[in-house]
């Protein structure tokens, strides 16, 4: 079980409170009709699922309802932190770059 | 309660045990002459003799667990009641004898939130068994009861003994067990408190003062009754008084278990004292044993217990001082009681629990917790291999001193003085020659609780089992309540030496919650019943009660199933219904549906996203409905939207769907489309809706409210009006999902049993019928109209539904699901179409998930077209209907199908899936 901090109501929480939200910052593309079959369907279906940093969604289902950023390990459940998702947007593209 | 161990149950006045272990009885146990005749039940047996064949395997299991005790789990509900308390604190320290005492001290001292558990009932430890040793001057109990009274005296320390902490998960979640009653006599035990309570301590620092167990030495028929641990021997002498025997054996080959043989010899009880090895222990400790009157044997062995119910005496043999063989014969004692001890196994449990693994400490003979422990947990005390009381309290107050510092807490003054002692070290011996090869002599048990001898594990080396876990699986080693805590160090060493390794290079089973048996009730907690999966009531409930409702739960909603007569049952009922709706007038309570209020300047274009139809030009007053599709292109959910002002929509999903699909808006608001200025409030339990349905609901409408023009072209079918119904406002929709004239009533949810009492007064002249959900069901299958869930399985497109008149292709937006509608698989052939079918025998109803053959081959496999979905006797058509998903069934309308199911096929013809009124002219009226 996970303690995680809701970057809306600023506290640290049991993950009871929360719901989890898929991986996060998966770019829709923007006209879906102008790309080809394949480019939808990693979209659609393809995910990262990496062993170590993850960036992913949560939302405080429980709490506010938002729907926020969270950096975390999957090997050792470590969270780095969490983030509104525009705020975490700008670090993941800092990242990715 | 089956399955407990008889040692660590606390007796109380009234206590009712019996054994699970002996079928068919004690006397006659037939594991016990399976055990004589061991040679015949080699480990394995079970794989080996009755896999084949596999049907019988139930019969197989039932007498196999049966033979091997396992206890009777319970059928009746458990009438206890249990619950859950969360902690977040500073330190929770795991075990109360000295080590785990010391450390809370020093925490509580220090003002961190500390919270400390013990298993038993006492705190203590060892020092409540062990009567010498000193700590500060004082006696071992009056230096516990003095940190006792310091910790209860300290506002920021718990104390929780009967307290066992039995998992230890990611982040310093440690769950533990409290029994808070299962001690007391039957009468004084309180039905309205707990009898067990789980606590979920979320811990910053974890220190795990859990101890250590003495475990066995392995020798044969060491299974019979009167062997015990020296420590049990021990523990009974001390702690309650008991004498085990009155001629007692002591086996050893550490130096702790002359202790127990001191105290025994000192109470008057004739001592004698094998040791392993030939030196003995400290010759302090050889000295004391014999004043005391007790006889010493160095370098002996037990190589087989006599008697057969009960010990009768001992045959010892000479011990080669280097290699584990037999050197000579050695004495044949007559004794009552055999006491073994073959060192301490550190209880390193938890440490491994999420991943964390012990090491082997060759000098002491034990997998430990390492002295520097990991992230946030400490390991003091036996646990990490320091069996002597003034190592374990000195490495404790080290170890605590530095977390202290670390938690920016100052000094911690002395370390408890212990006056340290001279030991020997302890022979690295587990299983007790005999002289005779592996298998040949007397039976010698590793695994008491699974029957697992040392030869079996050989046998399962020779087999090339080389992994220990493969010997575990294999052997059942380490099984069952005990999880290996007196067996498995004993079997991984024989192991190791079958596998001619070292220990250490073997390693260890893996650890996994929980370390004792915990009753499903403590995990539950006040989670059962309806606190785990509520129950919802509409408001009509007290109406429904009154016209005797059948009920059915959808998505935890209790609704009305149908409104059975005197006499009726389920079809009857439903034919009656169905007709009465048909004919004149029915009304269903439609609260449950989900209703989500949407409302911001930029609703209108959410909605266009979010649902596949458009809803760009729909007027304030009018209904829609929609389709929503995942971004898969496949049905999700569907429900009528209504337009109550250009900014404004009052959206309903199905049932069951409704959290789900608000958590879907708020998500694709919240992630993709947070420019859009649109809120979402889920209004579900705000209103109640009362359908009123047949070609005669206008009239009962007319009569309920004045200030709404029901004219059919005033309020037309798909309109909205608000008004007064009954004197109360109301939201009124001319929507159907009978195909019939009907309208659904929105009152504020208090006002509902009112509502539809009113709505019952006014139709009664028309002999108003109430339905529920079954002749919905009905209803609607006679229309055609899907039921998301049931008709659909989350791989049907729009298209396969034929609703491709709900898809707005021409949107500017591109919707969720749209571009998957054109992905070559979903657009292409030989996908399975919602159809409609009618049995060739009209009295026949199809079974429901039924498959569908081209023909009436059934040679296996079969070529699979489709399956029925949703089937039903139609009281209206005097016949059976059913609507099925086909392959390209589209195409297929008059062909003859064959519909499996019970070992039988029925024909059935494929038609449109609208059976009643094709043209719509009933809805519309
Ligand atoms: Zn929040």
């Amino acid at each position: 079980m996970l303690v995680i901090t809701c970057p809306y109501c600023q506290e640290a929480r049991e993950e009871e409170e929360f719901s989890y939200a898929g991986e996060a910052y998966i770019a829709r593309p923007a006209v879906p009709e102008e790309v080809d079959d394949a480019t939808w369907g990693d979209y659609v279906f393809h995910r990262k699922n990496p062993r170590g940093w993850h960036w992913e969604q949560w939302q405080h289902v429980a709490g506010c309802r938002k729907v926020f950023a969270v950096k975390r390990h999957t090997v050792s459940y470590e969270i780095a932190g969490s983030w509104t998702l525009a705020d975490g947007k700008a670090l993941y593209l800092e990242e990715q770059a | 309660m089956p399955d407990l161990k008889a040692t660590q149950v606390e007796l109380y006045q009234g206590l009712l045990a019996g054994s699970t272990t002996g079928y068919p009885s004690l006397d006659f146990d037939l594991k016990g002459l399976l055990g004589k005749f061991g040679r015949f039940m080699p480990p394995g047996f079970y794989y080996k003799t009755f896999m084949e064949p596999v049907k019988a395997w139930p019969i197989y299991e039932k007498y196999i667990r049966k033979a091997a005790g396992y206890g009777r789990a319970p059928t009746e509900a458990d009438p206890e009641s249990y619950d859950h308390l969360h902690h977040h604190i500073d330190v929770l320290v795991v075990g109360g004898g000295a080590a785990g005492l010391w450390a809370a001290t020093l925490a509580g001292r220090a003002g961190l939130k500390t919270l400390l558990v013990d298993e038993q009932a006492e705190m203590g430890g060892w020092l409540l068994t062990e009567r010498r040793s000193r700590i500060d001057g004082l006696s071992g109990m009056d230096w516990v009861n003095q940190r006792l009274a310091e910790l209860a005296s300290l506002p920021n320390v718990t104390v929780l003994p009967r307290t066992t902490a039995f998992a230890l998960h990611d982040l310093n979640l440690v769950q533990a067990v409290e029994l808070l009653q299962d001690h007391l006599p039957l009468t004084e035990r309180n039905a309205a408190l707990p009898r067990q309570r789980l606590h979920k301590i979320r811990a910053h620092q974890v220190i795990l003062a859990s101890g250590a167990i003495e475990r066995p030495l392995v020798f044969g028929y060491n299974d019979v009754p009167g062997v015990m641990t020296a420590a049990a021997g021990h523990s009974y002498l001390n702690r309650y008084g008991v004498a085990v025997g009155r001629e007692v054996l002591v086996q050893t080959q550490n130096d702790a278990a002359y202790e127990a043989a001191l105290d025994l010899a000192l109470s008057g009880v004739k001592v004698t004292l094998a040791d392993a090895r030939q030196g003995g222990a400290a010759a302090w400790r050889q000295q004391a044993l014999k004043n005391a009157g007790a006889e010493l044997l160095l370098g002996h062995g037990i190589a087989k217990v006599l008697g057969d119910k009960s010990v009768s005496g001992a045959q010892l043999v000479k011990l080669d001082g280097r290699s584990n063989q037999v050197v000579g014969s050695g004495p044949r004692l007559s004794v009552d009681t055999v006491l073994s001890s073959g060192g301490l196994t550190s209880t390193v449990h938890l440490f491994c629990h999420n991943g964390g693994r012990p090491v082997w400490n060759q000098q002491q003979l034990s997998f430990v917790c390492p002295d520097e422990g990991r992230e946030n947990i400490a390991c003091v005390g036996a646990i990490t291999g320091r069996w002597e009381l003034s190592d374990a309290l000195s490495q404790t107050h080290a170890a605590v001193a530095a977390l202290l510092l670390g938690h920016g807490r100052g000094s911690t003054g002395k370390a408890p003085a212990v006056a340290s002692e001279e030991v020997a070290a302890p022979r690295a011996i587990f299983r007790l020659p005999d002289g005779k090869p592996e298998g040949h002599g007397a039976k010698a048990f590793v695994d008491y609780q699974n029957d697992v001898a040392a030869a079996d594990i050989h046998t399962a080396v020779r087999e090339n089992y080389r992994s220990i876990e493969h010997v575990k699986r294999y052997t059942a080693l380490g099984f069952g309540t005990d999880q290996g805590k007196l067996s498995n160090i004993n079997g991984f060493a024989i192991a190791a030496e079958a596998l001619g390794k070292p220990i250490a290079e073997v390693g260890t089973t893996t650890y996994r919650p929980s370390y004792t048996p915990v009753t499903f009730g403590a995990l539950a907690g006040p989670h059962v019943g309806e606190t785990f999966d509520p129950r919802r009531y509409t408001a009509m409930q007290a109406s429904h009660d009154a016209r005797k409702a059948e009920y059915e739960v959808v998505g935890q909603w209790m609704r009305p199933w149908y409104f059975p007569k005197p006499g009726e049952d389920l079809h009857a009922a439903v034919n009656r219904e169905c007709l009465a709706t048909r004919n004149s007038v029915g009304v269903m309570d439609a609260s449950t549906l989900g209703k989500i209020d949407v409302k911001g300047p930029d609703a209108r274009e959410f909605l266009n996203r979010i649902y596949s139809n458009a809803w760009s030009k729909l007027d304030p007053g009018k209904c829609r409905y929609g389709l929503m599709l995942d971004e898969n292109g496949m049905v999700m959910d569907d429900g009528v939207t209504a337009c109550l002002a250009d900014d404004h929509f009052h959206m309903t999903t199905t049932t069951g769907g409704a959290a789900r699909v608000y958590s879907w808006l708020e998500r694709w608001h919240q992630t993709e489309w947070p420019e859009l200025k649109v809120r979402f409030t889920t209004t579900t339990d705000h209103w109640a809706t009362v359908a009123v349905v047949g070609p005669n609901s206008r009239k009962v409408l007319q009569k309920l409210c004045t200030d709404i023009d029901f004219d059919k072209d005033a309020f037309k079918f798909m309109d909205g009006r608000s008004g007064t119904v009954a004197g109360l406002p109301a939201r009124v929709f001319r929507i159907s999902f009978s195909g019939e004239l009907a309208y659904e009533i929105n009152v504020d949810a208090n006002y509902g049993r009112y509502m539809w009492e009113e709505v019952m007064k006014a139709g009664a002249e028309f002999d108003i019928t109430p339905y529920g959900t079954e002749t919905m069901h009905v209803l609607r299958a006679e229309k055609g109209f899907i039921i998301v869930g049931q008709d659909t399985d989350g791989s049907m497109s729009p298209n396969d539904l034929a609703m491709s008149w709900a898809v707005g292709m021409k949107k500017p937006f591109s919707f969720l699901g749209k571009r998957s509608l054109l992905r070559s698989h979903t657009a292409g052939e030989g996908r399975k179409q919602l159809v409609g079918l009618l049995p060739l025998d009209p009295k026949v109803v199809l079974a429901e998930g039924a498959q569908i053959l081209s023909n009436t081959d059934d040679t296996v496999p079969a070529a699979m077209q489709g399956h029925v979905t949703s089937s039903y006797h139609s009281a209206f058509l005097g016949r059976s209907i059913a609507m099925a998903v086909l392959k390209d069934g589209s195409k297929r309308e008059g062909d003859t199908v064959f519909v499996w199911a019970h070992g039988k096929s029925v024909p059935a013809q494929v038609v449109s899936s609208v059976f009643v009124d094709k043209e719509g002219v009933r809805q519309h009226a």
